[in-house]
């Protein structure tokens, strides 16, 4: 793709600037980019198969463990597609539940950006302080819910537990703290001039661009794109609760800041408006072991973007197929863009704008390139008759031991 | 000859600047943790660290030159520490001293950013020579303006001599007083020798992994760390002695204390710096040393020859 005289330096898969493993190749000319080609497939963990393997309800939990950050966002969309699958009517009480948790992970997941993007351009003190806080959602979801982090909230025509008075008195109480925090980055965060230097004209992504390659979530709306699924197709309880859907027209990594910040401001507004109106009734419907024949498509607005589950059932009380498209494979296409000639400085924090989460967006992926002739694929009693064989060019002999194993597995 | 040993290898040489330097190093981590309302290091951290650099093993990269990597950290750290030497710590005197010094000391000081230059161009890893690349041409950004901003508070004194300034400011109590935008200058740029954010861009982790040091480990970056730490300290000695020249007729030992006191405070101020600023693109570090450092330090020498045409003639 580029002359071979240009300085191509890897970011990734095991890199400072990453959290998590990824292939960015950057041809560089001095400090300009010229080019990066993206490499998926570092982390790919089988979950969509996996998911084929369980029963529905032992689905929620793995799908939960697609993302650490947004595993509310994941069960919801799939619990959304099986019980519209199976045609439950859930009760409103469960919805609300469901939308405040959403919008507490929200909370965390961008307070969690920004001090990512702090860090990203060497302001360390903006992590120390947005993680600080980011602690008190935590503690709130934990209380909650149990847990920090995967919080099993979601089953399907329902959710598992409730909010009770003590709870909704914290979470009002945590919430007057963020909004007097949030309200201190939104200053920082617009007035501080090295940040600002750092962020605007920093990875432009123009209007028609994320039309053309279709980016969601914050990195769509900081560019001027009303595009949020819980104003345009609202589930949960979302269609009964006022917001804005936040926009800017910066189009750069400062506009994806401001938008993200600003939409903390809107998931307090929602959680009070929830917590205020949140009616009484039972958490869930029953639901039945077997999913009647059908399939359906569930969207979700993951902190990252739009979610996309697809659920199809064959009648059984397992899934045939569950499709998973999580935002940041909407994203990442937009990063190649957004980097062309820009400095090698701007690289971690236009990457770290899209909020990726490579592990929710990596697949299986075949390698088919021209220097890759010695990519084959072989079945499972090759591979290991090769291992035993590699182990003893090596000179490593695991016979005896294998033998050992044998023996005292047998006495 | 004793004696000079003594200098050179205890005191005000090698061992008491591996532990000032040290000390500093913890000084700064803790002001700049409690600033972002962290614990912090406890006091014996920068020693443990370096202990534990020291047993752990080398590695010089196969693709290196082995002796320009492994040179170039021991020249840098004997440079920082011979520059030392030339400061008057208390008093009138230091160890050595002739007409010309405060040219050598800078000079001492540019010698350990050529030597990561050198150290990371040898290593031949990509991140070492991008980091290495970037670390000189911030020394081209920074060092004018440093420079000026020093040379302008001599150049009120008359001399190129560390002794003689100090002469000159105690006979004029008041007058440094009329550096103060350059020592404003000269602490910026000092970030930048120090490669302290905003101007860290030579071993910006999330870009370039750490730079020029990436492929160092056990001593040799032990030793590089140790520079480092030396440079903050020898730096912001310099700067107490060309900025706040009073009070150095106290005594050995107030004259110490006051000294330590100044140290101190410049030590402060640069974690107090580094805690709320983003780091800049080399490119806008060029662009902010050229076009507002550097007319500012013109100005301060416009300032001091002014007033040598007029208050002292």
């Amino acid at each position: 793709m580029h002359d071979s005289k240009d300085f191509k330096i890897p970011i990734g898969p095991q890199h400072p600037a990453l959290k998590e493993p990824e292939g960015f190749s950057v041809a560089l000319k001095g400090e300009k980019i010229l080019g990066v080609d993206i490499r998926l497939g570092y982390n790919h963990r089988g979950i969509e198969k996996a998911a084929e393997e369980r029963t529905y309800v032992q689905d929620i939990y793995l799908i939960e463990r697609v993302c650490g950050i947004c595993s509310h966002s994941h069960s919801t969309c799939f619990v959304q597609a099986v019980e519209e699958i199976a045609g439950l009517a859930v009760p409103i009480r469960a919805l609300y539940i469901r939308t405040i948790i959403a919008e507490l992970e929200r909370i965390h997941s961008h307070l969690l950006w920004l001090g990512v993007a702090g860090h990203e351009i060497g302001f360390d003190t903006l992590l120390m302080y947005s993680w600080r806080d980011r602690e008190v959602v935590m503690d709130i979801l934990a209380a909650i819910t149990g847990n920090r982090v995967n919080y099993g909230m979601n089953t399907i025509g329902g959710v598992r537990r409730d909010i009770d008075a003590q709870q909704t008195e914290d979470i009002l109480k945590a919430l007057t703290i963020l909004e007097e925090r949030t309200k201190y980055y939104i200053e920082v965060a617009t007035q501080e001039t090295t940040i600002i230097k750092r962020l605007s004209g920093v990875g432009i992504l123009s209007r028609e661009d994320v039309l053309r390659l279709d980016a969601v979530g914050p990195t769509a709306r900081a560019s001027g794109v009303k595009r949020d699924v819980r104003a345009d197709d609202p589930y949960a309880a979302y269609a009964e609760l006022s917001f804005k859907v936040i926009t800017d027209d910066h189009a750069d990594v400062y506009g994806r800041t401001v938008v993200r910040v600003k939409e903390l401001m809107e998931s307090y507004k929602i959680i009070r408006q929830a917590l205020k109106n949140l009616p009484a009734g039972p958490l869930t419907v029953r639901a039945p072991r077997k999913i009647p024949v059908g399939e359906a498509i569930s969207r979700y607005e993951a902190p990252r973007g739009e979610d996309v589950h697809y659920v199809k059932s064959n009648g059984t009380e397992k899934p045939e197929r569950v499709k998973i498209r999580a935002p940041t494979l909407a994203n990442v296409q937009a990063v190649k863009h957004m980097l062309r000639d820009r400095y090698l400085a701007d690289m971690p924090i236009v990457v770290a704008a899209i909020d990726p989460c490579f592990s929710c967006t990596d697949r299986m992926v075949a390698l088919k390139e021209e220097d890759c002739a010695r990519a084959k694929i072989i079945n499972w009693q090759t591979l290991h008759a090769f291992s035993i064989e590699w182990y003893k060019q090596q000179g490593i002999d695991f016979t005896e031991l294998n033998k050992k194993l044998q023996d005292k597995l047998k006495g | 000859m004793l004696g000079a040993l003594f200098y050179i290898l205890i005191f005000p040489g090698f061992l008491f600047l591996v532990f000032s330097g040290l000390t500093a190093e913890f000084i700064d981590r803790k002001i700049y943790a409690r600033l972002q309302n962290r614990v912090g290091p406890p006091w014996f951290q920068a020693y443990a660290d370096f202990i534990k650099l020291l047993a752990k093993e080398d590695i010089v990269p196969a693709e290196s030159n082995p002796k320009m990597f492994r040179v170039a950290p021991v020249f840098a750290l004997t440079a920082a520490i011979t520059a030392f030497l030339y400061i008057p710590l208390w008093g009138k005197e230091a160890l050595l001293s002739f007409n010309g010094d405060v040219i050598i000391v800078l000079y001492l000081l540019t010698l350990p950013t050529l030597a990561f230059f050198i150290g990371g161009w040898y290593s031949t890893s990509l991140y070492s020579r991008l980091g290495a690349v970037r670390s000189l041409m911030q020394l081209f950004a920074y060092e004018v303006p440093l420079f000026m901003g020093i040379l302008a508070s001599a150049l009120l004194a008359d001399t190129w001599s560390l002794k003689e300034m100090v002469i000159f400011y105690t006979a004029h109590p008041w007058f440094w007083m009329f550096n103060l935008t350059g020592f404003a200058i000269s602490l910026v740029s000092l970030l930048g020798k120090l490669e302290k954010v905003p101007f860290d861009i030579p071993e910006a982790e999330t870009e370039v992994v750490a730079g020029g040091f990436t492929e160092y480990s056990g001593r040799m970056l032990a030793y590089l760390r140790l520079t480092l730490d030396v440079e903050m300290v020898v730096g912001s000695s310099l700067l107490a002695l060309v900025f706040f020249p009073f009070g150095l007729n106290l005594g050995p030992l107030p004259g110490f204390l006051l000294f330590l006191f100044k140290v101190l405070f410049i030590l402060g101020l640069i974690s107090l710096l580094r805690t709320v600023v983003a780091r800049l693109r080399i490119d806008q570090m060029v662009n902010f040393c050229w076009k507002y450092l550097v007319p500012l330090a013109l100005l301060q020498i416009l300032l001091n020859l002014i007033l040598k045409g007029t208050l002292l003639r």
